[in-house]
C-alpha cells in the first residue's frame, strides 16, 4: 500500500530530477567499488582499531604487521610478488568491524587479513569471513570455546594460559585461597568458570575460591582491593587470578600498591597485563605480582634478540618494548607465507587446508606448529615483573602446549573437538560423533 | 621509607660485614650452601638461605641482607658468589675476603616470592637485636608474619632485652604467634596466645587466630573462637567507617572532576564535552613534568607535582582561552551547539594527544609523599587519596573564594546573572567570558594533575570522567558551586555503601537509576537557583 | 491520509527526498541482484549492507529530529532505544539458530549454553515467533519512553536536565547489558545469525531485501513525521520548542503532547535498530555508549535541525564520511576531519546543511519573485502558476 503511494509521489515530481538524482548517487556508489586488486602484488589486510578505546593495545600489532610485510618484502615478497599492506580503523566499533572486514575482503581483496583483539570484534567480524570465506589470524589470548574454519588463533586458549599459571601457584607458591577478579565480558567469564572448575577438580572448596567483576574501565578499586585484602586474611595462603582488562588496571596495580599489599603477601597473576601495559605504570610497587604469557620480551633466545633488535629499529625507537600478542603475530604471519608458499596460491581454500600442520619458529627458541582445530602449540612461561617494566621468567611448561578449542574443564564443551583436516568440523562431539550446529 | 630502612640496613650490614674481616674463615656446610646460590635453582637457593641463616656464621646477614637488596651475585660458572656492597665493594660470600671485581659472568641470585618469604623471615630472626630502633621493630613484624618456630627462642631472647614498648608489644605478638601454631605448646600457653593476639584485633590477628586448625584442645578453640567474633564485630563497624572514607574519597575524585565544569557549563552554560580532555591534557602535562624532570633534574622528583599545577592550570587555561576566542564565542545563547561543537573539538584533542605521545598510556609516578598508606584504627587511609581530598577541598576554597572578593570574580558574577547590564556598566563583557572558560579549563587541567595520580594516563583519560562529571553536575544543581560538592560527596559515598552490598556494575547502575528518579522531585537539582533567570 | 492529502503537505525538499530514497531502495537492490558482478554499475553486496546501516541511521535521526527539532526535546539517549528495538530483533535471531549453534542446544543461544543457563531466562520467551518481535521492537522502546517521559515531563525536566537524565538512562542500560548475569549476551551480545523468516541473513537476495524494507521504513517514518509536524498537533509542539511556558499558560497539556511524540519517536528509533540488526550482523551493548546518542544528535545538526530531509541527510553524510575516513591514507587522522567537521557545521552553517540550504534558496526565490514581479508589472503581463508550497 505505502509503495503505491510513495510510488505516487515519485510520479508527481519531475522525471527528470529522479533519474538525474539516481545516476548521480550511483556514480557515487560506483566510484566507491574503483580499487580493484594489482596483479603483481598480495594484499594482506590489517584490521587492528587506530582510535577509541582499544587503540592503546591494538595500534602496536598494527605496526608489527607493516614491519613484517616490510621485512618480508626485503626477502622478495612472496611467490615472487610484493605483499601490500591495506591499513583501516574499525575505531574501536564492532559493527564498524564487521563493515571494514566486508570492505578489505570484497572491495580491497586482500588475501589474508591479520586483526582484532577483543573477542567481541572477533565474534563481530566471525560471519563476514565464513562468508565471504577468506582467512582471519587472531593474536590475542581469548576465552576458547570456538574453532572456525576461516580463523587460526595464534593467541592462547585457557589451556595455554590460566591453567599452567593456576598449577604453578598451587605447586610452588602453596596457594590454598583464590581470588577471581576480572573485568565483566567473556573472556574473564569463561577463563574463571573454567579455573573454578579445575580448582575444584584440586580439591579447593567453594568458600576458598571468591570471583569478582568490575565493569570495564573501572578506576577506583579501593572497597575491591580492601575486600581482597580481608578475604586474604583468613590465614591460608592467598593469590589473585586477574583477568582484570587493560584500561583498568592501573589503578588496580596501584591501589594494591598503596595499600601494601606485596606480592609476597597476595601475588597477583595476570592473564592480560604485558610489557606494554607497564610501561605506563609506576612499577616499583609490582615488584614480584606475576603475569603468564607465551612470551616475554626478556627471554634469550636467538631469535628474540634478533626480532627485538630489527623491530626497534623499524620503530626508530631504542626503547620499544614487544609483547606476546605481538609474537603470536610474528608466528601468525611466517605460518601463512609458508602455506601460501607451500601451495603456490593465495586461494582461501587451498590456504586453508594447507595451514594445518605448518611449523613456524616462535621467538623463545621453540617451533610452533598449527593444529587442525586452528590454534597453535605454545610454551606457558611466568614472568615476575622487575622494576625495569620487563618480567623475570620464574617457572615455565617443560615442552609446548597444544591449544584446547574447547575446555576439557567444562561440561558442555569437554566431549568437543575442533578439526578441520580430519573431520572438516569445528564443533565435532566426540561421545555422539557428530558435528554440531552449522560447523560443517 | 623502605630506602630509608635499607640504609639502616646497608650500614648495618657494613659493621657487620668489618666484624667479619677479623676472624678467620671455616669451611664446612656454609661453604657448600653459599655455592648453591649459584645454581640458579629455586629449591637450592631456599636451602641455602636455610642453613646460612641458621649458621650463626657473621656472613649471615650480609649475605641474606645482600639477597634481598639483589646485590647478592652469582657466577653461574665458577660456583663463586659475591656479597656487592652499596659502596661497590665486593667480598666472596664464602670467605669473606674482599675481592677486586667482581666478574662480569655473575649475576644477581634470582627470587620469587615464596623465597623473598624466606629472606625476610631470616633477615627478621638475624636483625632482633639490631641496635637499630627501626630494624628491630621491622624485625618483630616479619617474624610476626613468618611465625616459625625455629624463630621463637630468639624473639623471647629479644623480648627479654628490649626496652622499647612498641617493639615489646610486636615481640609479645610475634611470641604468641608462633606459640599457638607450636604444636607442643602448652594449653596455658596457648590461651595465653589468644588472649595477645585477640587484642592487636586487626585482620592479621583474624587471620591467624581462623588459621589454627582443628587439632587444639577444646579450651583453645573454644577461645579463639569466641575472639573470632568480637573482632569480626569490631572489624565491621570499622568497616563502616572504611567505606564512609571511600565514599569521601571518590566524591573527592568527582568533586575535581566535576568543579571546572561547574564553571563553563553551571556558570556559563556552555555543554563542554571537551572538558574531559582538558582533564586529559592537565594529566600529560604532569607527564612532561616528570619527563624533563627524570631526564634534567632527578632530585627535584618529589616536587613534580606541585610544578606541574601551576603549569597545568597555565596549559589548559590558555587552551580554553583559544577555545573560547575561536569557536565558544560564536555560540552563546546556543548551549546545544556548544555542545556539538566541543562534542568535536574532544575529538581533535584526543586524537591530537594520541598522535603526540602515542595511543599507550604512559607512565606518571607518585612521588614518595602520595605513595602508601597509614593505619587508621583499622582502616587504611592511602596518601594519594588522602592528597587528593585536601587538594580537592582546596582548590574549591581558592575557587570560591577567588569568585567573591576578587574584581574578576565580581565580573564573573555580574556577567553571568546579567550580560547586558553588566556591559553596560562597563565590564568587558567578551574578556570575561575568555576569563572565565580559561578558568574552567585551567581546573579541569589541575584535576588532570591529580587524576593522573590514580588513573591511566591515556588519550582516553577525559571520556570517562565526562559522564560522570555532567551527573554531579546537574545532580547539585547547575549554576550551584555548592551543589557541585555537596552532590558529589553525595554521590561518592552513595556508590561506595552501595558497592559492597551490590557489586560495583550494579551499584552504579543503581546510582543512575536514583539520579533519574531524584530529577523527577527537585527537577532543577539539589540546590535550584531560584527566581525568573531559570526559565530563560 | 490519502495520498492526495499526503502530498499537499510535502514541500520540494521532502518530495526529492521521498523519490532518492523510493530510487534506491528499488535501483541499488536491483542493480545488485540483475547485473553481473563486477560489472560498472552493479552495486556490490557490502555497498548494499553499509548503505542499509546509513538508512537506518537515517530513521534514527529522523527519530530525534522529530522530538528535538519540533519540540525541543533534547535527547542524549536516544541511542538507547536504537538498541533495546536492536536487541529485540537480535533475540528474534538468536532464537531461530536453533541447533545449529556451536553447542547445538535447540532452545538457549550459545552464550547461555556456556554461562551454564539451565533453561531460558522468561524475558526471551515469545521471541521465537516473529510477530512477537516485531511486536516488542515497538513495545519495549516505546514503553520505556512513555515510562521515562512520563516522569519527567511531569515533573517539568527540561532543558540541560533532560538530556542528562536520558543519558543517564543509556548509560545506566549500558552497564546494565555489559553484565553477563542479565541474560543478553554481555559485551558479546548478540551474533553469528543464520536466519530471518527463513531466508539467510547472509544471501544477497535476503540483503537487498532488508535494503529495501529499511527504505520502506524511512519513507514510512519520514510521512509519519510529516504527518505529525504538519498537523494541528505539530503547530502545538513548535510551539512548546519555542515557549513552553506560555504555551501552557494558553490551557495545552504540553505534557501530553511531549509524551505523545516522546513515544512516538523512541518506536521509530526502536524499529530502525530492529533494521540495523540483521544488516550488520551484531548487536552489542556499545550500542548504548552515551557517545553513540550524541553522535546520532550531531547527525542532526549537521543535516539541519527540524528539517526531518536534513536529519536523514546529516545520518548519511557523517556515516559516510566516517567510512570514507576510516580507510586508507586518511584512517590515522579520521578523527581530526571528523571533529573539525562538527565544529565547522557548528560555525559555519548553524542550520545545517539543508537548513542553510533552504534559507539560501528562499532568499534566492525572494529575488526572483521579486524580479519576477518587477517583469511582470513591467510587462503588464501573466501571472505565474504558483508552485505548491
Amino acid at each position: 500500500m505505502l509503495t503505491k503511494s510513495t510510488h505516487d509521489i515519485a510520479a508527481s515530481f519531475s522525471r527528470r530530477g529522479v533519474i538525474a538524482a539516481t545516476a548521480g548517487l550511483m556514480l557515487g556508489l560506483a566510484s566507491l567499488t574503483g580499487a580493484k586488486a594489482a596483479d603483481d602484488t598480495i594484499k594482506v589486510g590489517v584490521l587492528h582499531s587506530l582510535s577509541g578505546t582499544m587503540a592503546i593495545s591494538e595500534t602496536t600489532l598494527k605496526d608489527t604487521i607493516l614491519f613484517l610485510i616490510d621485512e618480508q618484502n626485503k626477502k622478495g615478497g612472496v611467490n615472487g610478488k610484493k605483499l601490500e599492506a591495506v591499513v583501516v580503523d574499525p575505531a574501536s566499533n564492532w559493527p564498524l568491524f564487521a563493515e571494514k572486514a566486508r570492505e578489505l575482503i570484497t572491495k580491497d581483496k586482500v588475501s589474508v587479513v591479520f586483526g582484532c583483539w577483543t573477542s567481541v570484534s572477533r565474534k563481530s567480524v566471525l560471519p563476514v569471513f565464513k562468508e565471504l570465506n577468506s582467512i582471519l589470524f587472531y593474536p590475542v589470548q581469548y576465552e576458547g570455546e570456538e574453532s572456525e574454519r576461516n580463523v587460526f588463533y595464534t593467541g592462547a586458549a585457557p589451556n595455554q594460559q590460566a591453567i599452567p599459571a593456576v598449577d604453578y601457584l598451587m605447586k610452588d607458591e602453596k596457594v590454598k585461597r583464590w581470588v577471581l577478579a576480572g573485568t565483566d565480558y567473556v573472556y574473564p567469564r569463561t577463563t574463571n568458570k573454567i579455573l573454578e572448575a579445575y580448582l575444584k577438580s584440586k580439591g579447593v572448596a567453594q568458600e576458598d575460591i571468591m570471583i569478582n567483576y568490575t565493569p570495564f574501565g573501572h578506576s577506583d578499586w579501593q572497597t575491591i582491593v580492601a575486600d581482597i585484602k580481608k578475604f586474604g586474611s583468613a590465614g591460608k595462603k592467598t593469590a589473585v587470578v586477574s583477568t582484570i582488562n587493560g584500561d583498568a588496571n592501573v589503578p588496580f596495580y596501584k591501589e594494591l600498591g598503596n595499600q601494601g599489599i606485596k606480592a609476597k603477601d597476595i601475588p597477583v597473576v595476570a592473564f592480560s597485563v604485558g610489557e606494554e601495559e607497564l610501561a605506563g605504570i609506576d612499577t616499583k610497587p609490582l615488584l614480584g605480582h606475576l603475569a603468564a604469557w607465551n612470551y616475554f620480551q626478556s627471554i634469550k633466545s636467538p631469535e628474540n634478540e634478533k626480532f627485538i633488535k630489527a623491530w626497534q629499529t623499524y620503530t626508530k625507537n631504542p626503547k620499544r618494548v614487544t609483547n606476546d600478542p605481538m609474537e603470536a603475530h610474528v608466528i601468525g604471519f611466517d605460518m601463512w607465507v609458508k602455506a601460501v608458499e607451500k601451495v603456490k596460491s593465495t586461494d582461501p581454500d587451498k590456504v586453508i587446508d594447507a595451514l594445518p600442520g605448518i611449523e613456524a619458529k616462535n621467538l623463545t627458541g621453540g617451533t610452533s606448529k598449527m593444529l587442525p582445530n586452528h590454534h597453535i602449540t605454545k610454551p606457558v612461561f611466568i614472568g615476575e615483573i622487575k622494576a625495569n617494566g620487563q618480567f623475570d621468567v620464574v617457572w615455565k611448561t617443560p615442552g609446548l602446549v597444544a591449544g584446547d578449542a574447547w575446555s576439557k574443564e567444562l561440561d558442555g564443551s569437554k566431549d568437543l573437538v575442533g578439526d578441520w583436516v580430519g573431520k572438516k568440523c569445528g564443533n565435532f562431539n566426540t561421545k555422539t560423533n557428530k558435528c554440531l550446529g552449522s560447523g560443517s | 621509607m623502605p630506602a630509608n630502612l635499607s640504609a639502616r640496613l646497608c650500614s648495618f650490614a657494613l659493621s657487620l660485614f668489618l666484624i667479619a674481616f677479623a676472624l678467620p674463615a671455616f669451611a664446612g656446610p656454609f661453604e657448600d650452601a653459599v655455592a648453591k646460590f649459584a645454581n640458579d635453582d629455586y629449591s637450592d637457593t631456599e636451602e641455602a638461605i636455610g642453613v646460612v641463616a641458621s649458621s650463626g656464621n657473621t656472613l649471615a646477614f650480609p649475605i641474606i641482607s645482600a639477597l634481598q637488596d639483589g646485590r647478592l651475585m652469582a657466577d653461574l660458572d665458577s660456583k663463586k658468589v659475591y656479597v656487592t656492597g652499596a659502596d661497590g665493594k665486593s667480598i666472596d660470600a664464602a670467605t669473606g675476603q674482599p675481592v677486586a671485581r667482581v666478574p662480569d659472568s655473575a649475576s644477581a641470585v634470582r627470587l620469587n616470592n615464596r623465597l623473598r618469604r624466606s629472606v625476610d623471615a631470616a633477615v627478621g630472626s638475624l636483625t632482633l637485636m639490631s641496635p637499630d630502633l627501626g630494624m628491630r621493630l621491622q624485625a618483630a613484624q616479619s617474624v610476626f608474619k613468618s611465625h616459625e618456630e625455629a624463630a621463637l627462642e630468639a624473639v623471647e631472647g629479644a623480648l627479654a632485652k628490649e626496652t622499647n614498648r612498641a617493639v615489646k608489644a610486636t615481640l609479645g605478638d610475634a611470641r604468641a604467634a608462633i606459640l599457638l601454631y607450636k604444636s607442643d605448646a602448652t594449653e596455658v600457653q596457648k590461651l595465653e596466645a589468644v588472649a595477645t593476639i585477640k587484642a592487636r584485633g586487626d585482620q592479621e590477628a583474624l587471620a591467624l587466630l581462623t588459621g589454627i586448625g582443628s587439632d587444639q584442645p577444646a579450651s583453645v578453640t573454644k577461645a579463639a573462637a569466641s575472639a573470632i567474633g568480637s573482632i569480626q564485630s569490631s572489624l565491621a563497624v570499622w568497616s563502616m567507617v572504611q567505606n564512609a572514607w571511600y565514599g569521601l574519597s571518590l566524591g573527592s575524585v568527582l568533586l575535581l572532576a566535576a568543579i571546572g565544569l561547574a564553571i563553563t557549563f553551571g556558570v556559563m552554560g556552555v555543554i563542554n564535552m571537551a572538558h574531559g580532555e582538558m582533564v586529559m591534557i592537565g594529566a600529560y602535562t604532569t607527564f612532561v613534568v616528570q619527563e624533563v624532570i627524570r631526564t634534567r633534574y632527578p632530585v627535584l622528583f618529589d616536587y613534580s607535582l606541585l610544578i606541574a599545577v601551576p603549569l597545568a592550570f597555565l596549559v589548559a587555561g590558555a587552551l580554553g582561552v583559544v577555545i573560547e576566542r575561536s569557536i565558544i564565542r560564536f555560540l552563546y545563547g546556543r548551549p546545544l551547539e556548544t555542545l556539538l561543537a566541543t562534542w568535536g573539538l574532544s575529538l581533535v584533542l584526543q586524537q591530537a594527544v594520541r598522535t603526540m605521545f602515542g595511543p599507550t598510556n604512559r607512565e606518571v609516578g607518585n612521588p614518595s609523599w602520595m605513595s602508601g598508606a597509614f593505619e587508621l584504627g583499622q582502616i587504611t587511609i592511602t596518601y594519594n587519596r588522602l592528597w587528593i581530598l585536601c587538594f580537592t577541598l582546596a582548590v574549591f576554597a581558592i575557587l570560591l573564594a577567588m569568585l567573591r572578593y576578587t574584581a574578576l570574580g565580581l565580573e564573573m558574577r555580574a556577567v553571568t546573572q546579567n550580560r547586558r547590564m553588566a556591559a553596560s556598566m562597563g565590564i568587558a563583557t567578551s574578556r570575561v567570558d575568555a576569563l572565565t572558560f580559561g578558568l574552567g579549563s585551567g581546573i579541569a587541567g589541575i584535576a588532570g594533575v591529580a587524576l593522573s595520580q590514580i588513573d591511566n594516563v591515556s588519550p582516553n583519560l577525559g571520556q570517562s570522567y565526562i559522564i560522570d562529571s555532567f551527573m554531579v553536575v546537574v545532580f547539585g544543581g547547575v549554576g550551584n558551586l555548592w551543589g557541585t560538592l555537596v552532590g558529589a560527596f553525595t554521590l561518592g559515598i552513595a556508590n561506595k555503601f552501595l558497592e559492597p552490598v551490590a557489586g560495583a556494575v550494579l551499584g552504579k547502575i543503581a546510582i543512575l537509576v536514583l539520579i533519574i528518579l531524584f530529577i523527577q522531585k527537585r527537577p532543577r537539582g539539589l540546590f535550584a537557583l531560584k527566581g525568573r533567570a531559570v526559565e530563560a | 491520509m490519502t495520498p492526495h492529502m499526503l502530498t499537499r503537505s510535502l514541500d520540494r525538499g521532502a518530495t526529492i527526498f521521498l523519490a532518492v530514497v523510493a530510487a534506491c531502495g528499488i535501483l541499488i537492490p536491483l542493480s545488485n541482484l540483475l547485473l553481473p558482478a563486477g560489472s560498472f554499475l552493479q552495486v556490490p553486496t557490502y555497498l548494499v549492507a553499509l548503505w542499509g546501516k546509513y538508512v537506518c541511521y537515517a530513521l534514527l535521526a529522523l527519530s530525534i529530529d522529530l522530538i528535538w527539532g519540533y519540540c525541543g526535546i533534547l535527547s542524549l539517549g536516544h541511542g538507547a532505544f536504537f538498541a533495546l528495538g536492536g536487541y529485540a530483533m537480535g533475540m528474534y535471531l538468536m532464537r531461530q539458530i536453533g541447533t545449529r549453534g556451536v553447542y547445538g542446544n535447540p532452545v538457549l543461544p550459545d552464550f547461555m549454553v556456556f554461562l551454564n543457563y539451565s533453561k531460558l531466562p522468561w524475558y526471551w520467551y515469545g521471541f521465537d515467533m516473529f510477530w512477537f518481535a516485531a511486536l516488542m521492537v515497538l513495545v519495549v522502546p516505546g514503553l520505556l519512553a512513555f515510562c521515562f517521559g512520563w516522569l519527567a515531563f511531569r515533573s517539568r525536566v527540561t532543558g540541560v536536565y533532560l538530556s542528562i537524565i536520558t543519558q543517564a538512562m543509556t548509560y545506566a542500560l549500558l552497564l546494565a547489558f555489559f553484565r553477563n548475569d542479565f541474560g543478553f549476551g554481555g559485551n558479546n551480545g548478540l551474533t553469528d545469525f543464520k536466519d530471518i523468516l527463513g531466508f539467510n541473513v547472509q544471501a544477497e537476495g535476503t540483503r537487498a531485501a532488508l535494503f529495501t524494507l529499511s527504505c520502506l521504513a524511512l519513507i514510512v517514518g519520514f510521512l509519519i513525521c510529516r504527518a505529525i509536524v504538519s498537523s494541528k498537533l505539530g503547530k502545538v509542539l513548535i510551539a512548546v520548542r519555542d515557549a513552553e511556558s506560555r504555551t501552557r499558560f494558553l490551557g495545552y497539556r504540553v505534557e501530553s503532547y511531549k509524551l505523545f511524540v516522546f513515544t512516538v519517536s523512541a518506536c521509530m528509533a526502536g524499529v530502525a535498530g530492529a533494521l540495523y540488526v540483521p544488516q550488520v550482523g551484531i548487536i552489542n551493548p556499545s550500542e548504548f555508549a552515551p557517545g553513540n546518542s550524541i553522535e546520532a544528535v550531531i547527525w542532526v545538526a549537521v543535516g539541519g535541525r527540524g528539517t526531518l530531509v536534513g536529519a536523514a541527510l546529516g545520518a548519511v553524510v557523517v556515516n559516510y564520511a566516517k567510512t570514507f575516513f576510516t580507510s586508507g591514507m586518511l584512517a590515522p587522522y579520521w578523527l581530526f576531519m571528523l571533529g573539525a567537521m562538527f565544529i565547522l557545521v557548528t560555525l559555519l552553517l548553524p542550520k545545517g546543511i539543508v537548513g542553510t540550504f533552504n534559507a539560501w534558496w528562499d532568499s534566492s526565490k525572494e529575488k526572483r519573485n521579486a524580479a519576477t514581479r518587477a517583469s511582470a508589472a513591467a510587462e503588464d503581463g501573466v501571472t505565474e502558476p504558483k508552485m505548491a508550497e
